[in-house]
């Protein structure tokens, strides 16, 4: 089992460790509710170096990358990030990933650890000849700094005003006399950033972050953020043998260009369920497995996350169901090793006061 | 979070303060400690009859569900109903406003499987 530069520092915090991508990763420190309410109201930190990261670039990056992700490539302005899908032949997705563009021909791409080895493998197979990827990932520590509270601790830490910064954009600033990547990303839906540094400036990052006020939050509360701004998780909501288009999230596919499981993804015969976001009526949780039923009890999909929601007080999931069982308001039930649950599918994002995508300088 | 002398404990963390022959039963410190922040807790009916180390009610944190298993064999007189809208008492105070569920007509021999609080301690340690 792996472990990142920040394990000593989790065990001293006494936080509850637990495998998560080949990597031994911190769950929780003082309570997956606290936790979660404090990235809401406040400001958190999580050690997110477990990702992978690459550089590409070359004369042929922007059309290579067009090819590779689902997402438009060319269109990116630099110091714009966007999320998008690898997709293998069959339109099932190899990774989701955030696509940095650096310069004309250079581009950052932020994947997940489990899949970091294949996925790179992956990318540099389907390069042409002149385009260079570099793995980064054992000399990048990748730090999440989240939560209303969170820009104010960042511009703290930075040499160089970050009031101008965009959502879903990045800029190099100075950390330490050392420059530093921060780009305004997240996985919470709050006003956040996410910054790439030396292991030994992530460190550093993660202590200054801790003495100016940011809670440590573990992956509990990361998969209770992401799941109630109705963001997938890979494994879960995404997987190699899932057509991307039945995921839903269109945001993250080009329905105008090629790419590798294009002709499988904007086919819409293809597309034979949707992911759909569910409202359990009480506090009771489903879980990734239990089988989603119709209005008359027939096998309508299957639940791939669930979770009480700590913002909203009632449990919700995220499930893959019929295309007639998909529309907002059906009601639905959901059957639990222990009893039936009852629930509507509803729009996303669960939670719709997050901050991310408000004005930075009211957060200042 | 001490463990209280005063009454019993079993394998599966539950614990049961018997007086007479009515007893409260709730999950330990170290139970809540483990399962995290309790979300949900579904008690049992109040009327129905419980069996030594069958489970009887459910207990959901943010991350699993989990069995609560009666300690001991009775009939539920009384439920925790203030646990539908705050089941972070469980967390909070396990041995107090925390408990679960009372029972009547408890089968006092059952207590003789049971652990005190020196013997749970121990247990814990080498789990």
């Amino acid at each position: 089992m792996k472990k990142t530069v920040l394990y000593d520092a989790h065990v001293a915090l006494g936080a509850k460790m637990a495998p998560f991508g080949g990597y031994e990763m911190p769950i929780q420190y003082s309570g997956i509710l606290a936790e979660h309410k404090t990235a809401r109201e406040a400001a958190v930190i999580f050690d997110t170096c477990h990702m992978g990261e690459f550089s590409v670039s070359g004369a042929n990056a922007v059309s290579d990358l067009e090819t590779v992700l689902s997402c438009p490539v060319a269109a990116l302005k630099t110091g714009q990030c966007r999320y998008g899908f690898l997709c293998n032949e069959k339109g099932g997705v190899v990774d989701d990933q955030i696509v940095y563009r650096m310069a004309e021909k250079e581009f950052f791409m932020v994947v997940n650890a489990a899949t970091e080895p294949a996925d790179f493998e992956w990318v540099r197979r389907h390069l042409s000849a002149g385009t260079r990827i570099e793995n980064l990932s054992a000399q990048t520590a990748k730090l999440d700094l989240q939560g209303p509270g969170s820009a104010k601790i960042m511009q703290k830490l930075m040499a160089t005003p970050i009031d101008g910064m965009k959502y879903y954009t990045w800029a190099k600033n100075r950390y330490k006399n050392t420059e530093v990547l921060v780009s305004r990303t997240g996985y919470t839906g709050e006003i956040g950033f996410e910054i790439y540094c030396s292991n030994d400036l992530g460190r550093a990052f993660w202590n200054d972050s801790l003495n100016l006020g940011a809670l440590p939050a573990g992956l509990g509360a990361r998969d209770t953020l992401r799941l109630e701004m109705g963001y997938p998780l890979y494994g879960h909501e995404l997987d190699d043998c899932t057509n991307a288009a039945e995921s839903n999230f269109s945001r993250a596919i080009n329905a105008g260009k090629k790419f590798i499981g294009s002709g499988v993804i904007l086919d819409p015969a293809r597309t034979r369920r949707l992911l759909v976001g569910i409202q359990l009526h009480d506090r009771r949780s489903a879980r990734h497995g239990d089988a989603v039923l119709d209005e008359n009890g027939m096998a309508a999909g299957t639940v791939t996350s669930g979770s009480f929601s700590p913002s909203l007080g009632y449990a919700i999931a995220f499930g893959y169901v019929s295309l007639q069982t998909s529309a907002v308001g059906n009601h639905v039930r959901i059957r639990t090793d222990r009893q039936e649950l009852a629930g509507t599918i509803v729009e996303l994002p669960f939670y719709k006061k997050a901050t991310g995508r408000m004005d930075l300088k009211k957060f200042l | 979070m001490p463990t209280p002398t005063d009454r019993k404990y079993s394998k599966t963390h539950e614990w049961v303060k018997i007086e007479g022959t009515n007893a409260t039963v709730g999950i330990t410190g170290h139970a809540q400690e483990a399962l995290g922040d309790i979300t949900f807790v579904e008690l049992p009916k109040v009327g129905a009859d419980v069996k030594k180390s069958a489970a009887c009610c459910v207990i959901e944190s943010v991350k699993a569900a989990s069995d609560i298993n009666a300690p001991v064999s009775g009939k539920v007189s009384e439920v925790n109903e203030s646990l539908g809208t705050a089941p972070e008492s469980v967390n909070s105070d396990p041995y107090g406003a925390g408990w679960i569920f009372k029972l009547s007509n408890v089968n006092l021999s059952d207590a003789a499987g049971l652990m005190d609080a020196q013997a749970y301690d121990a247990f814990v340690e080498s789990e």
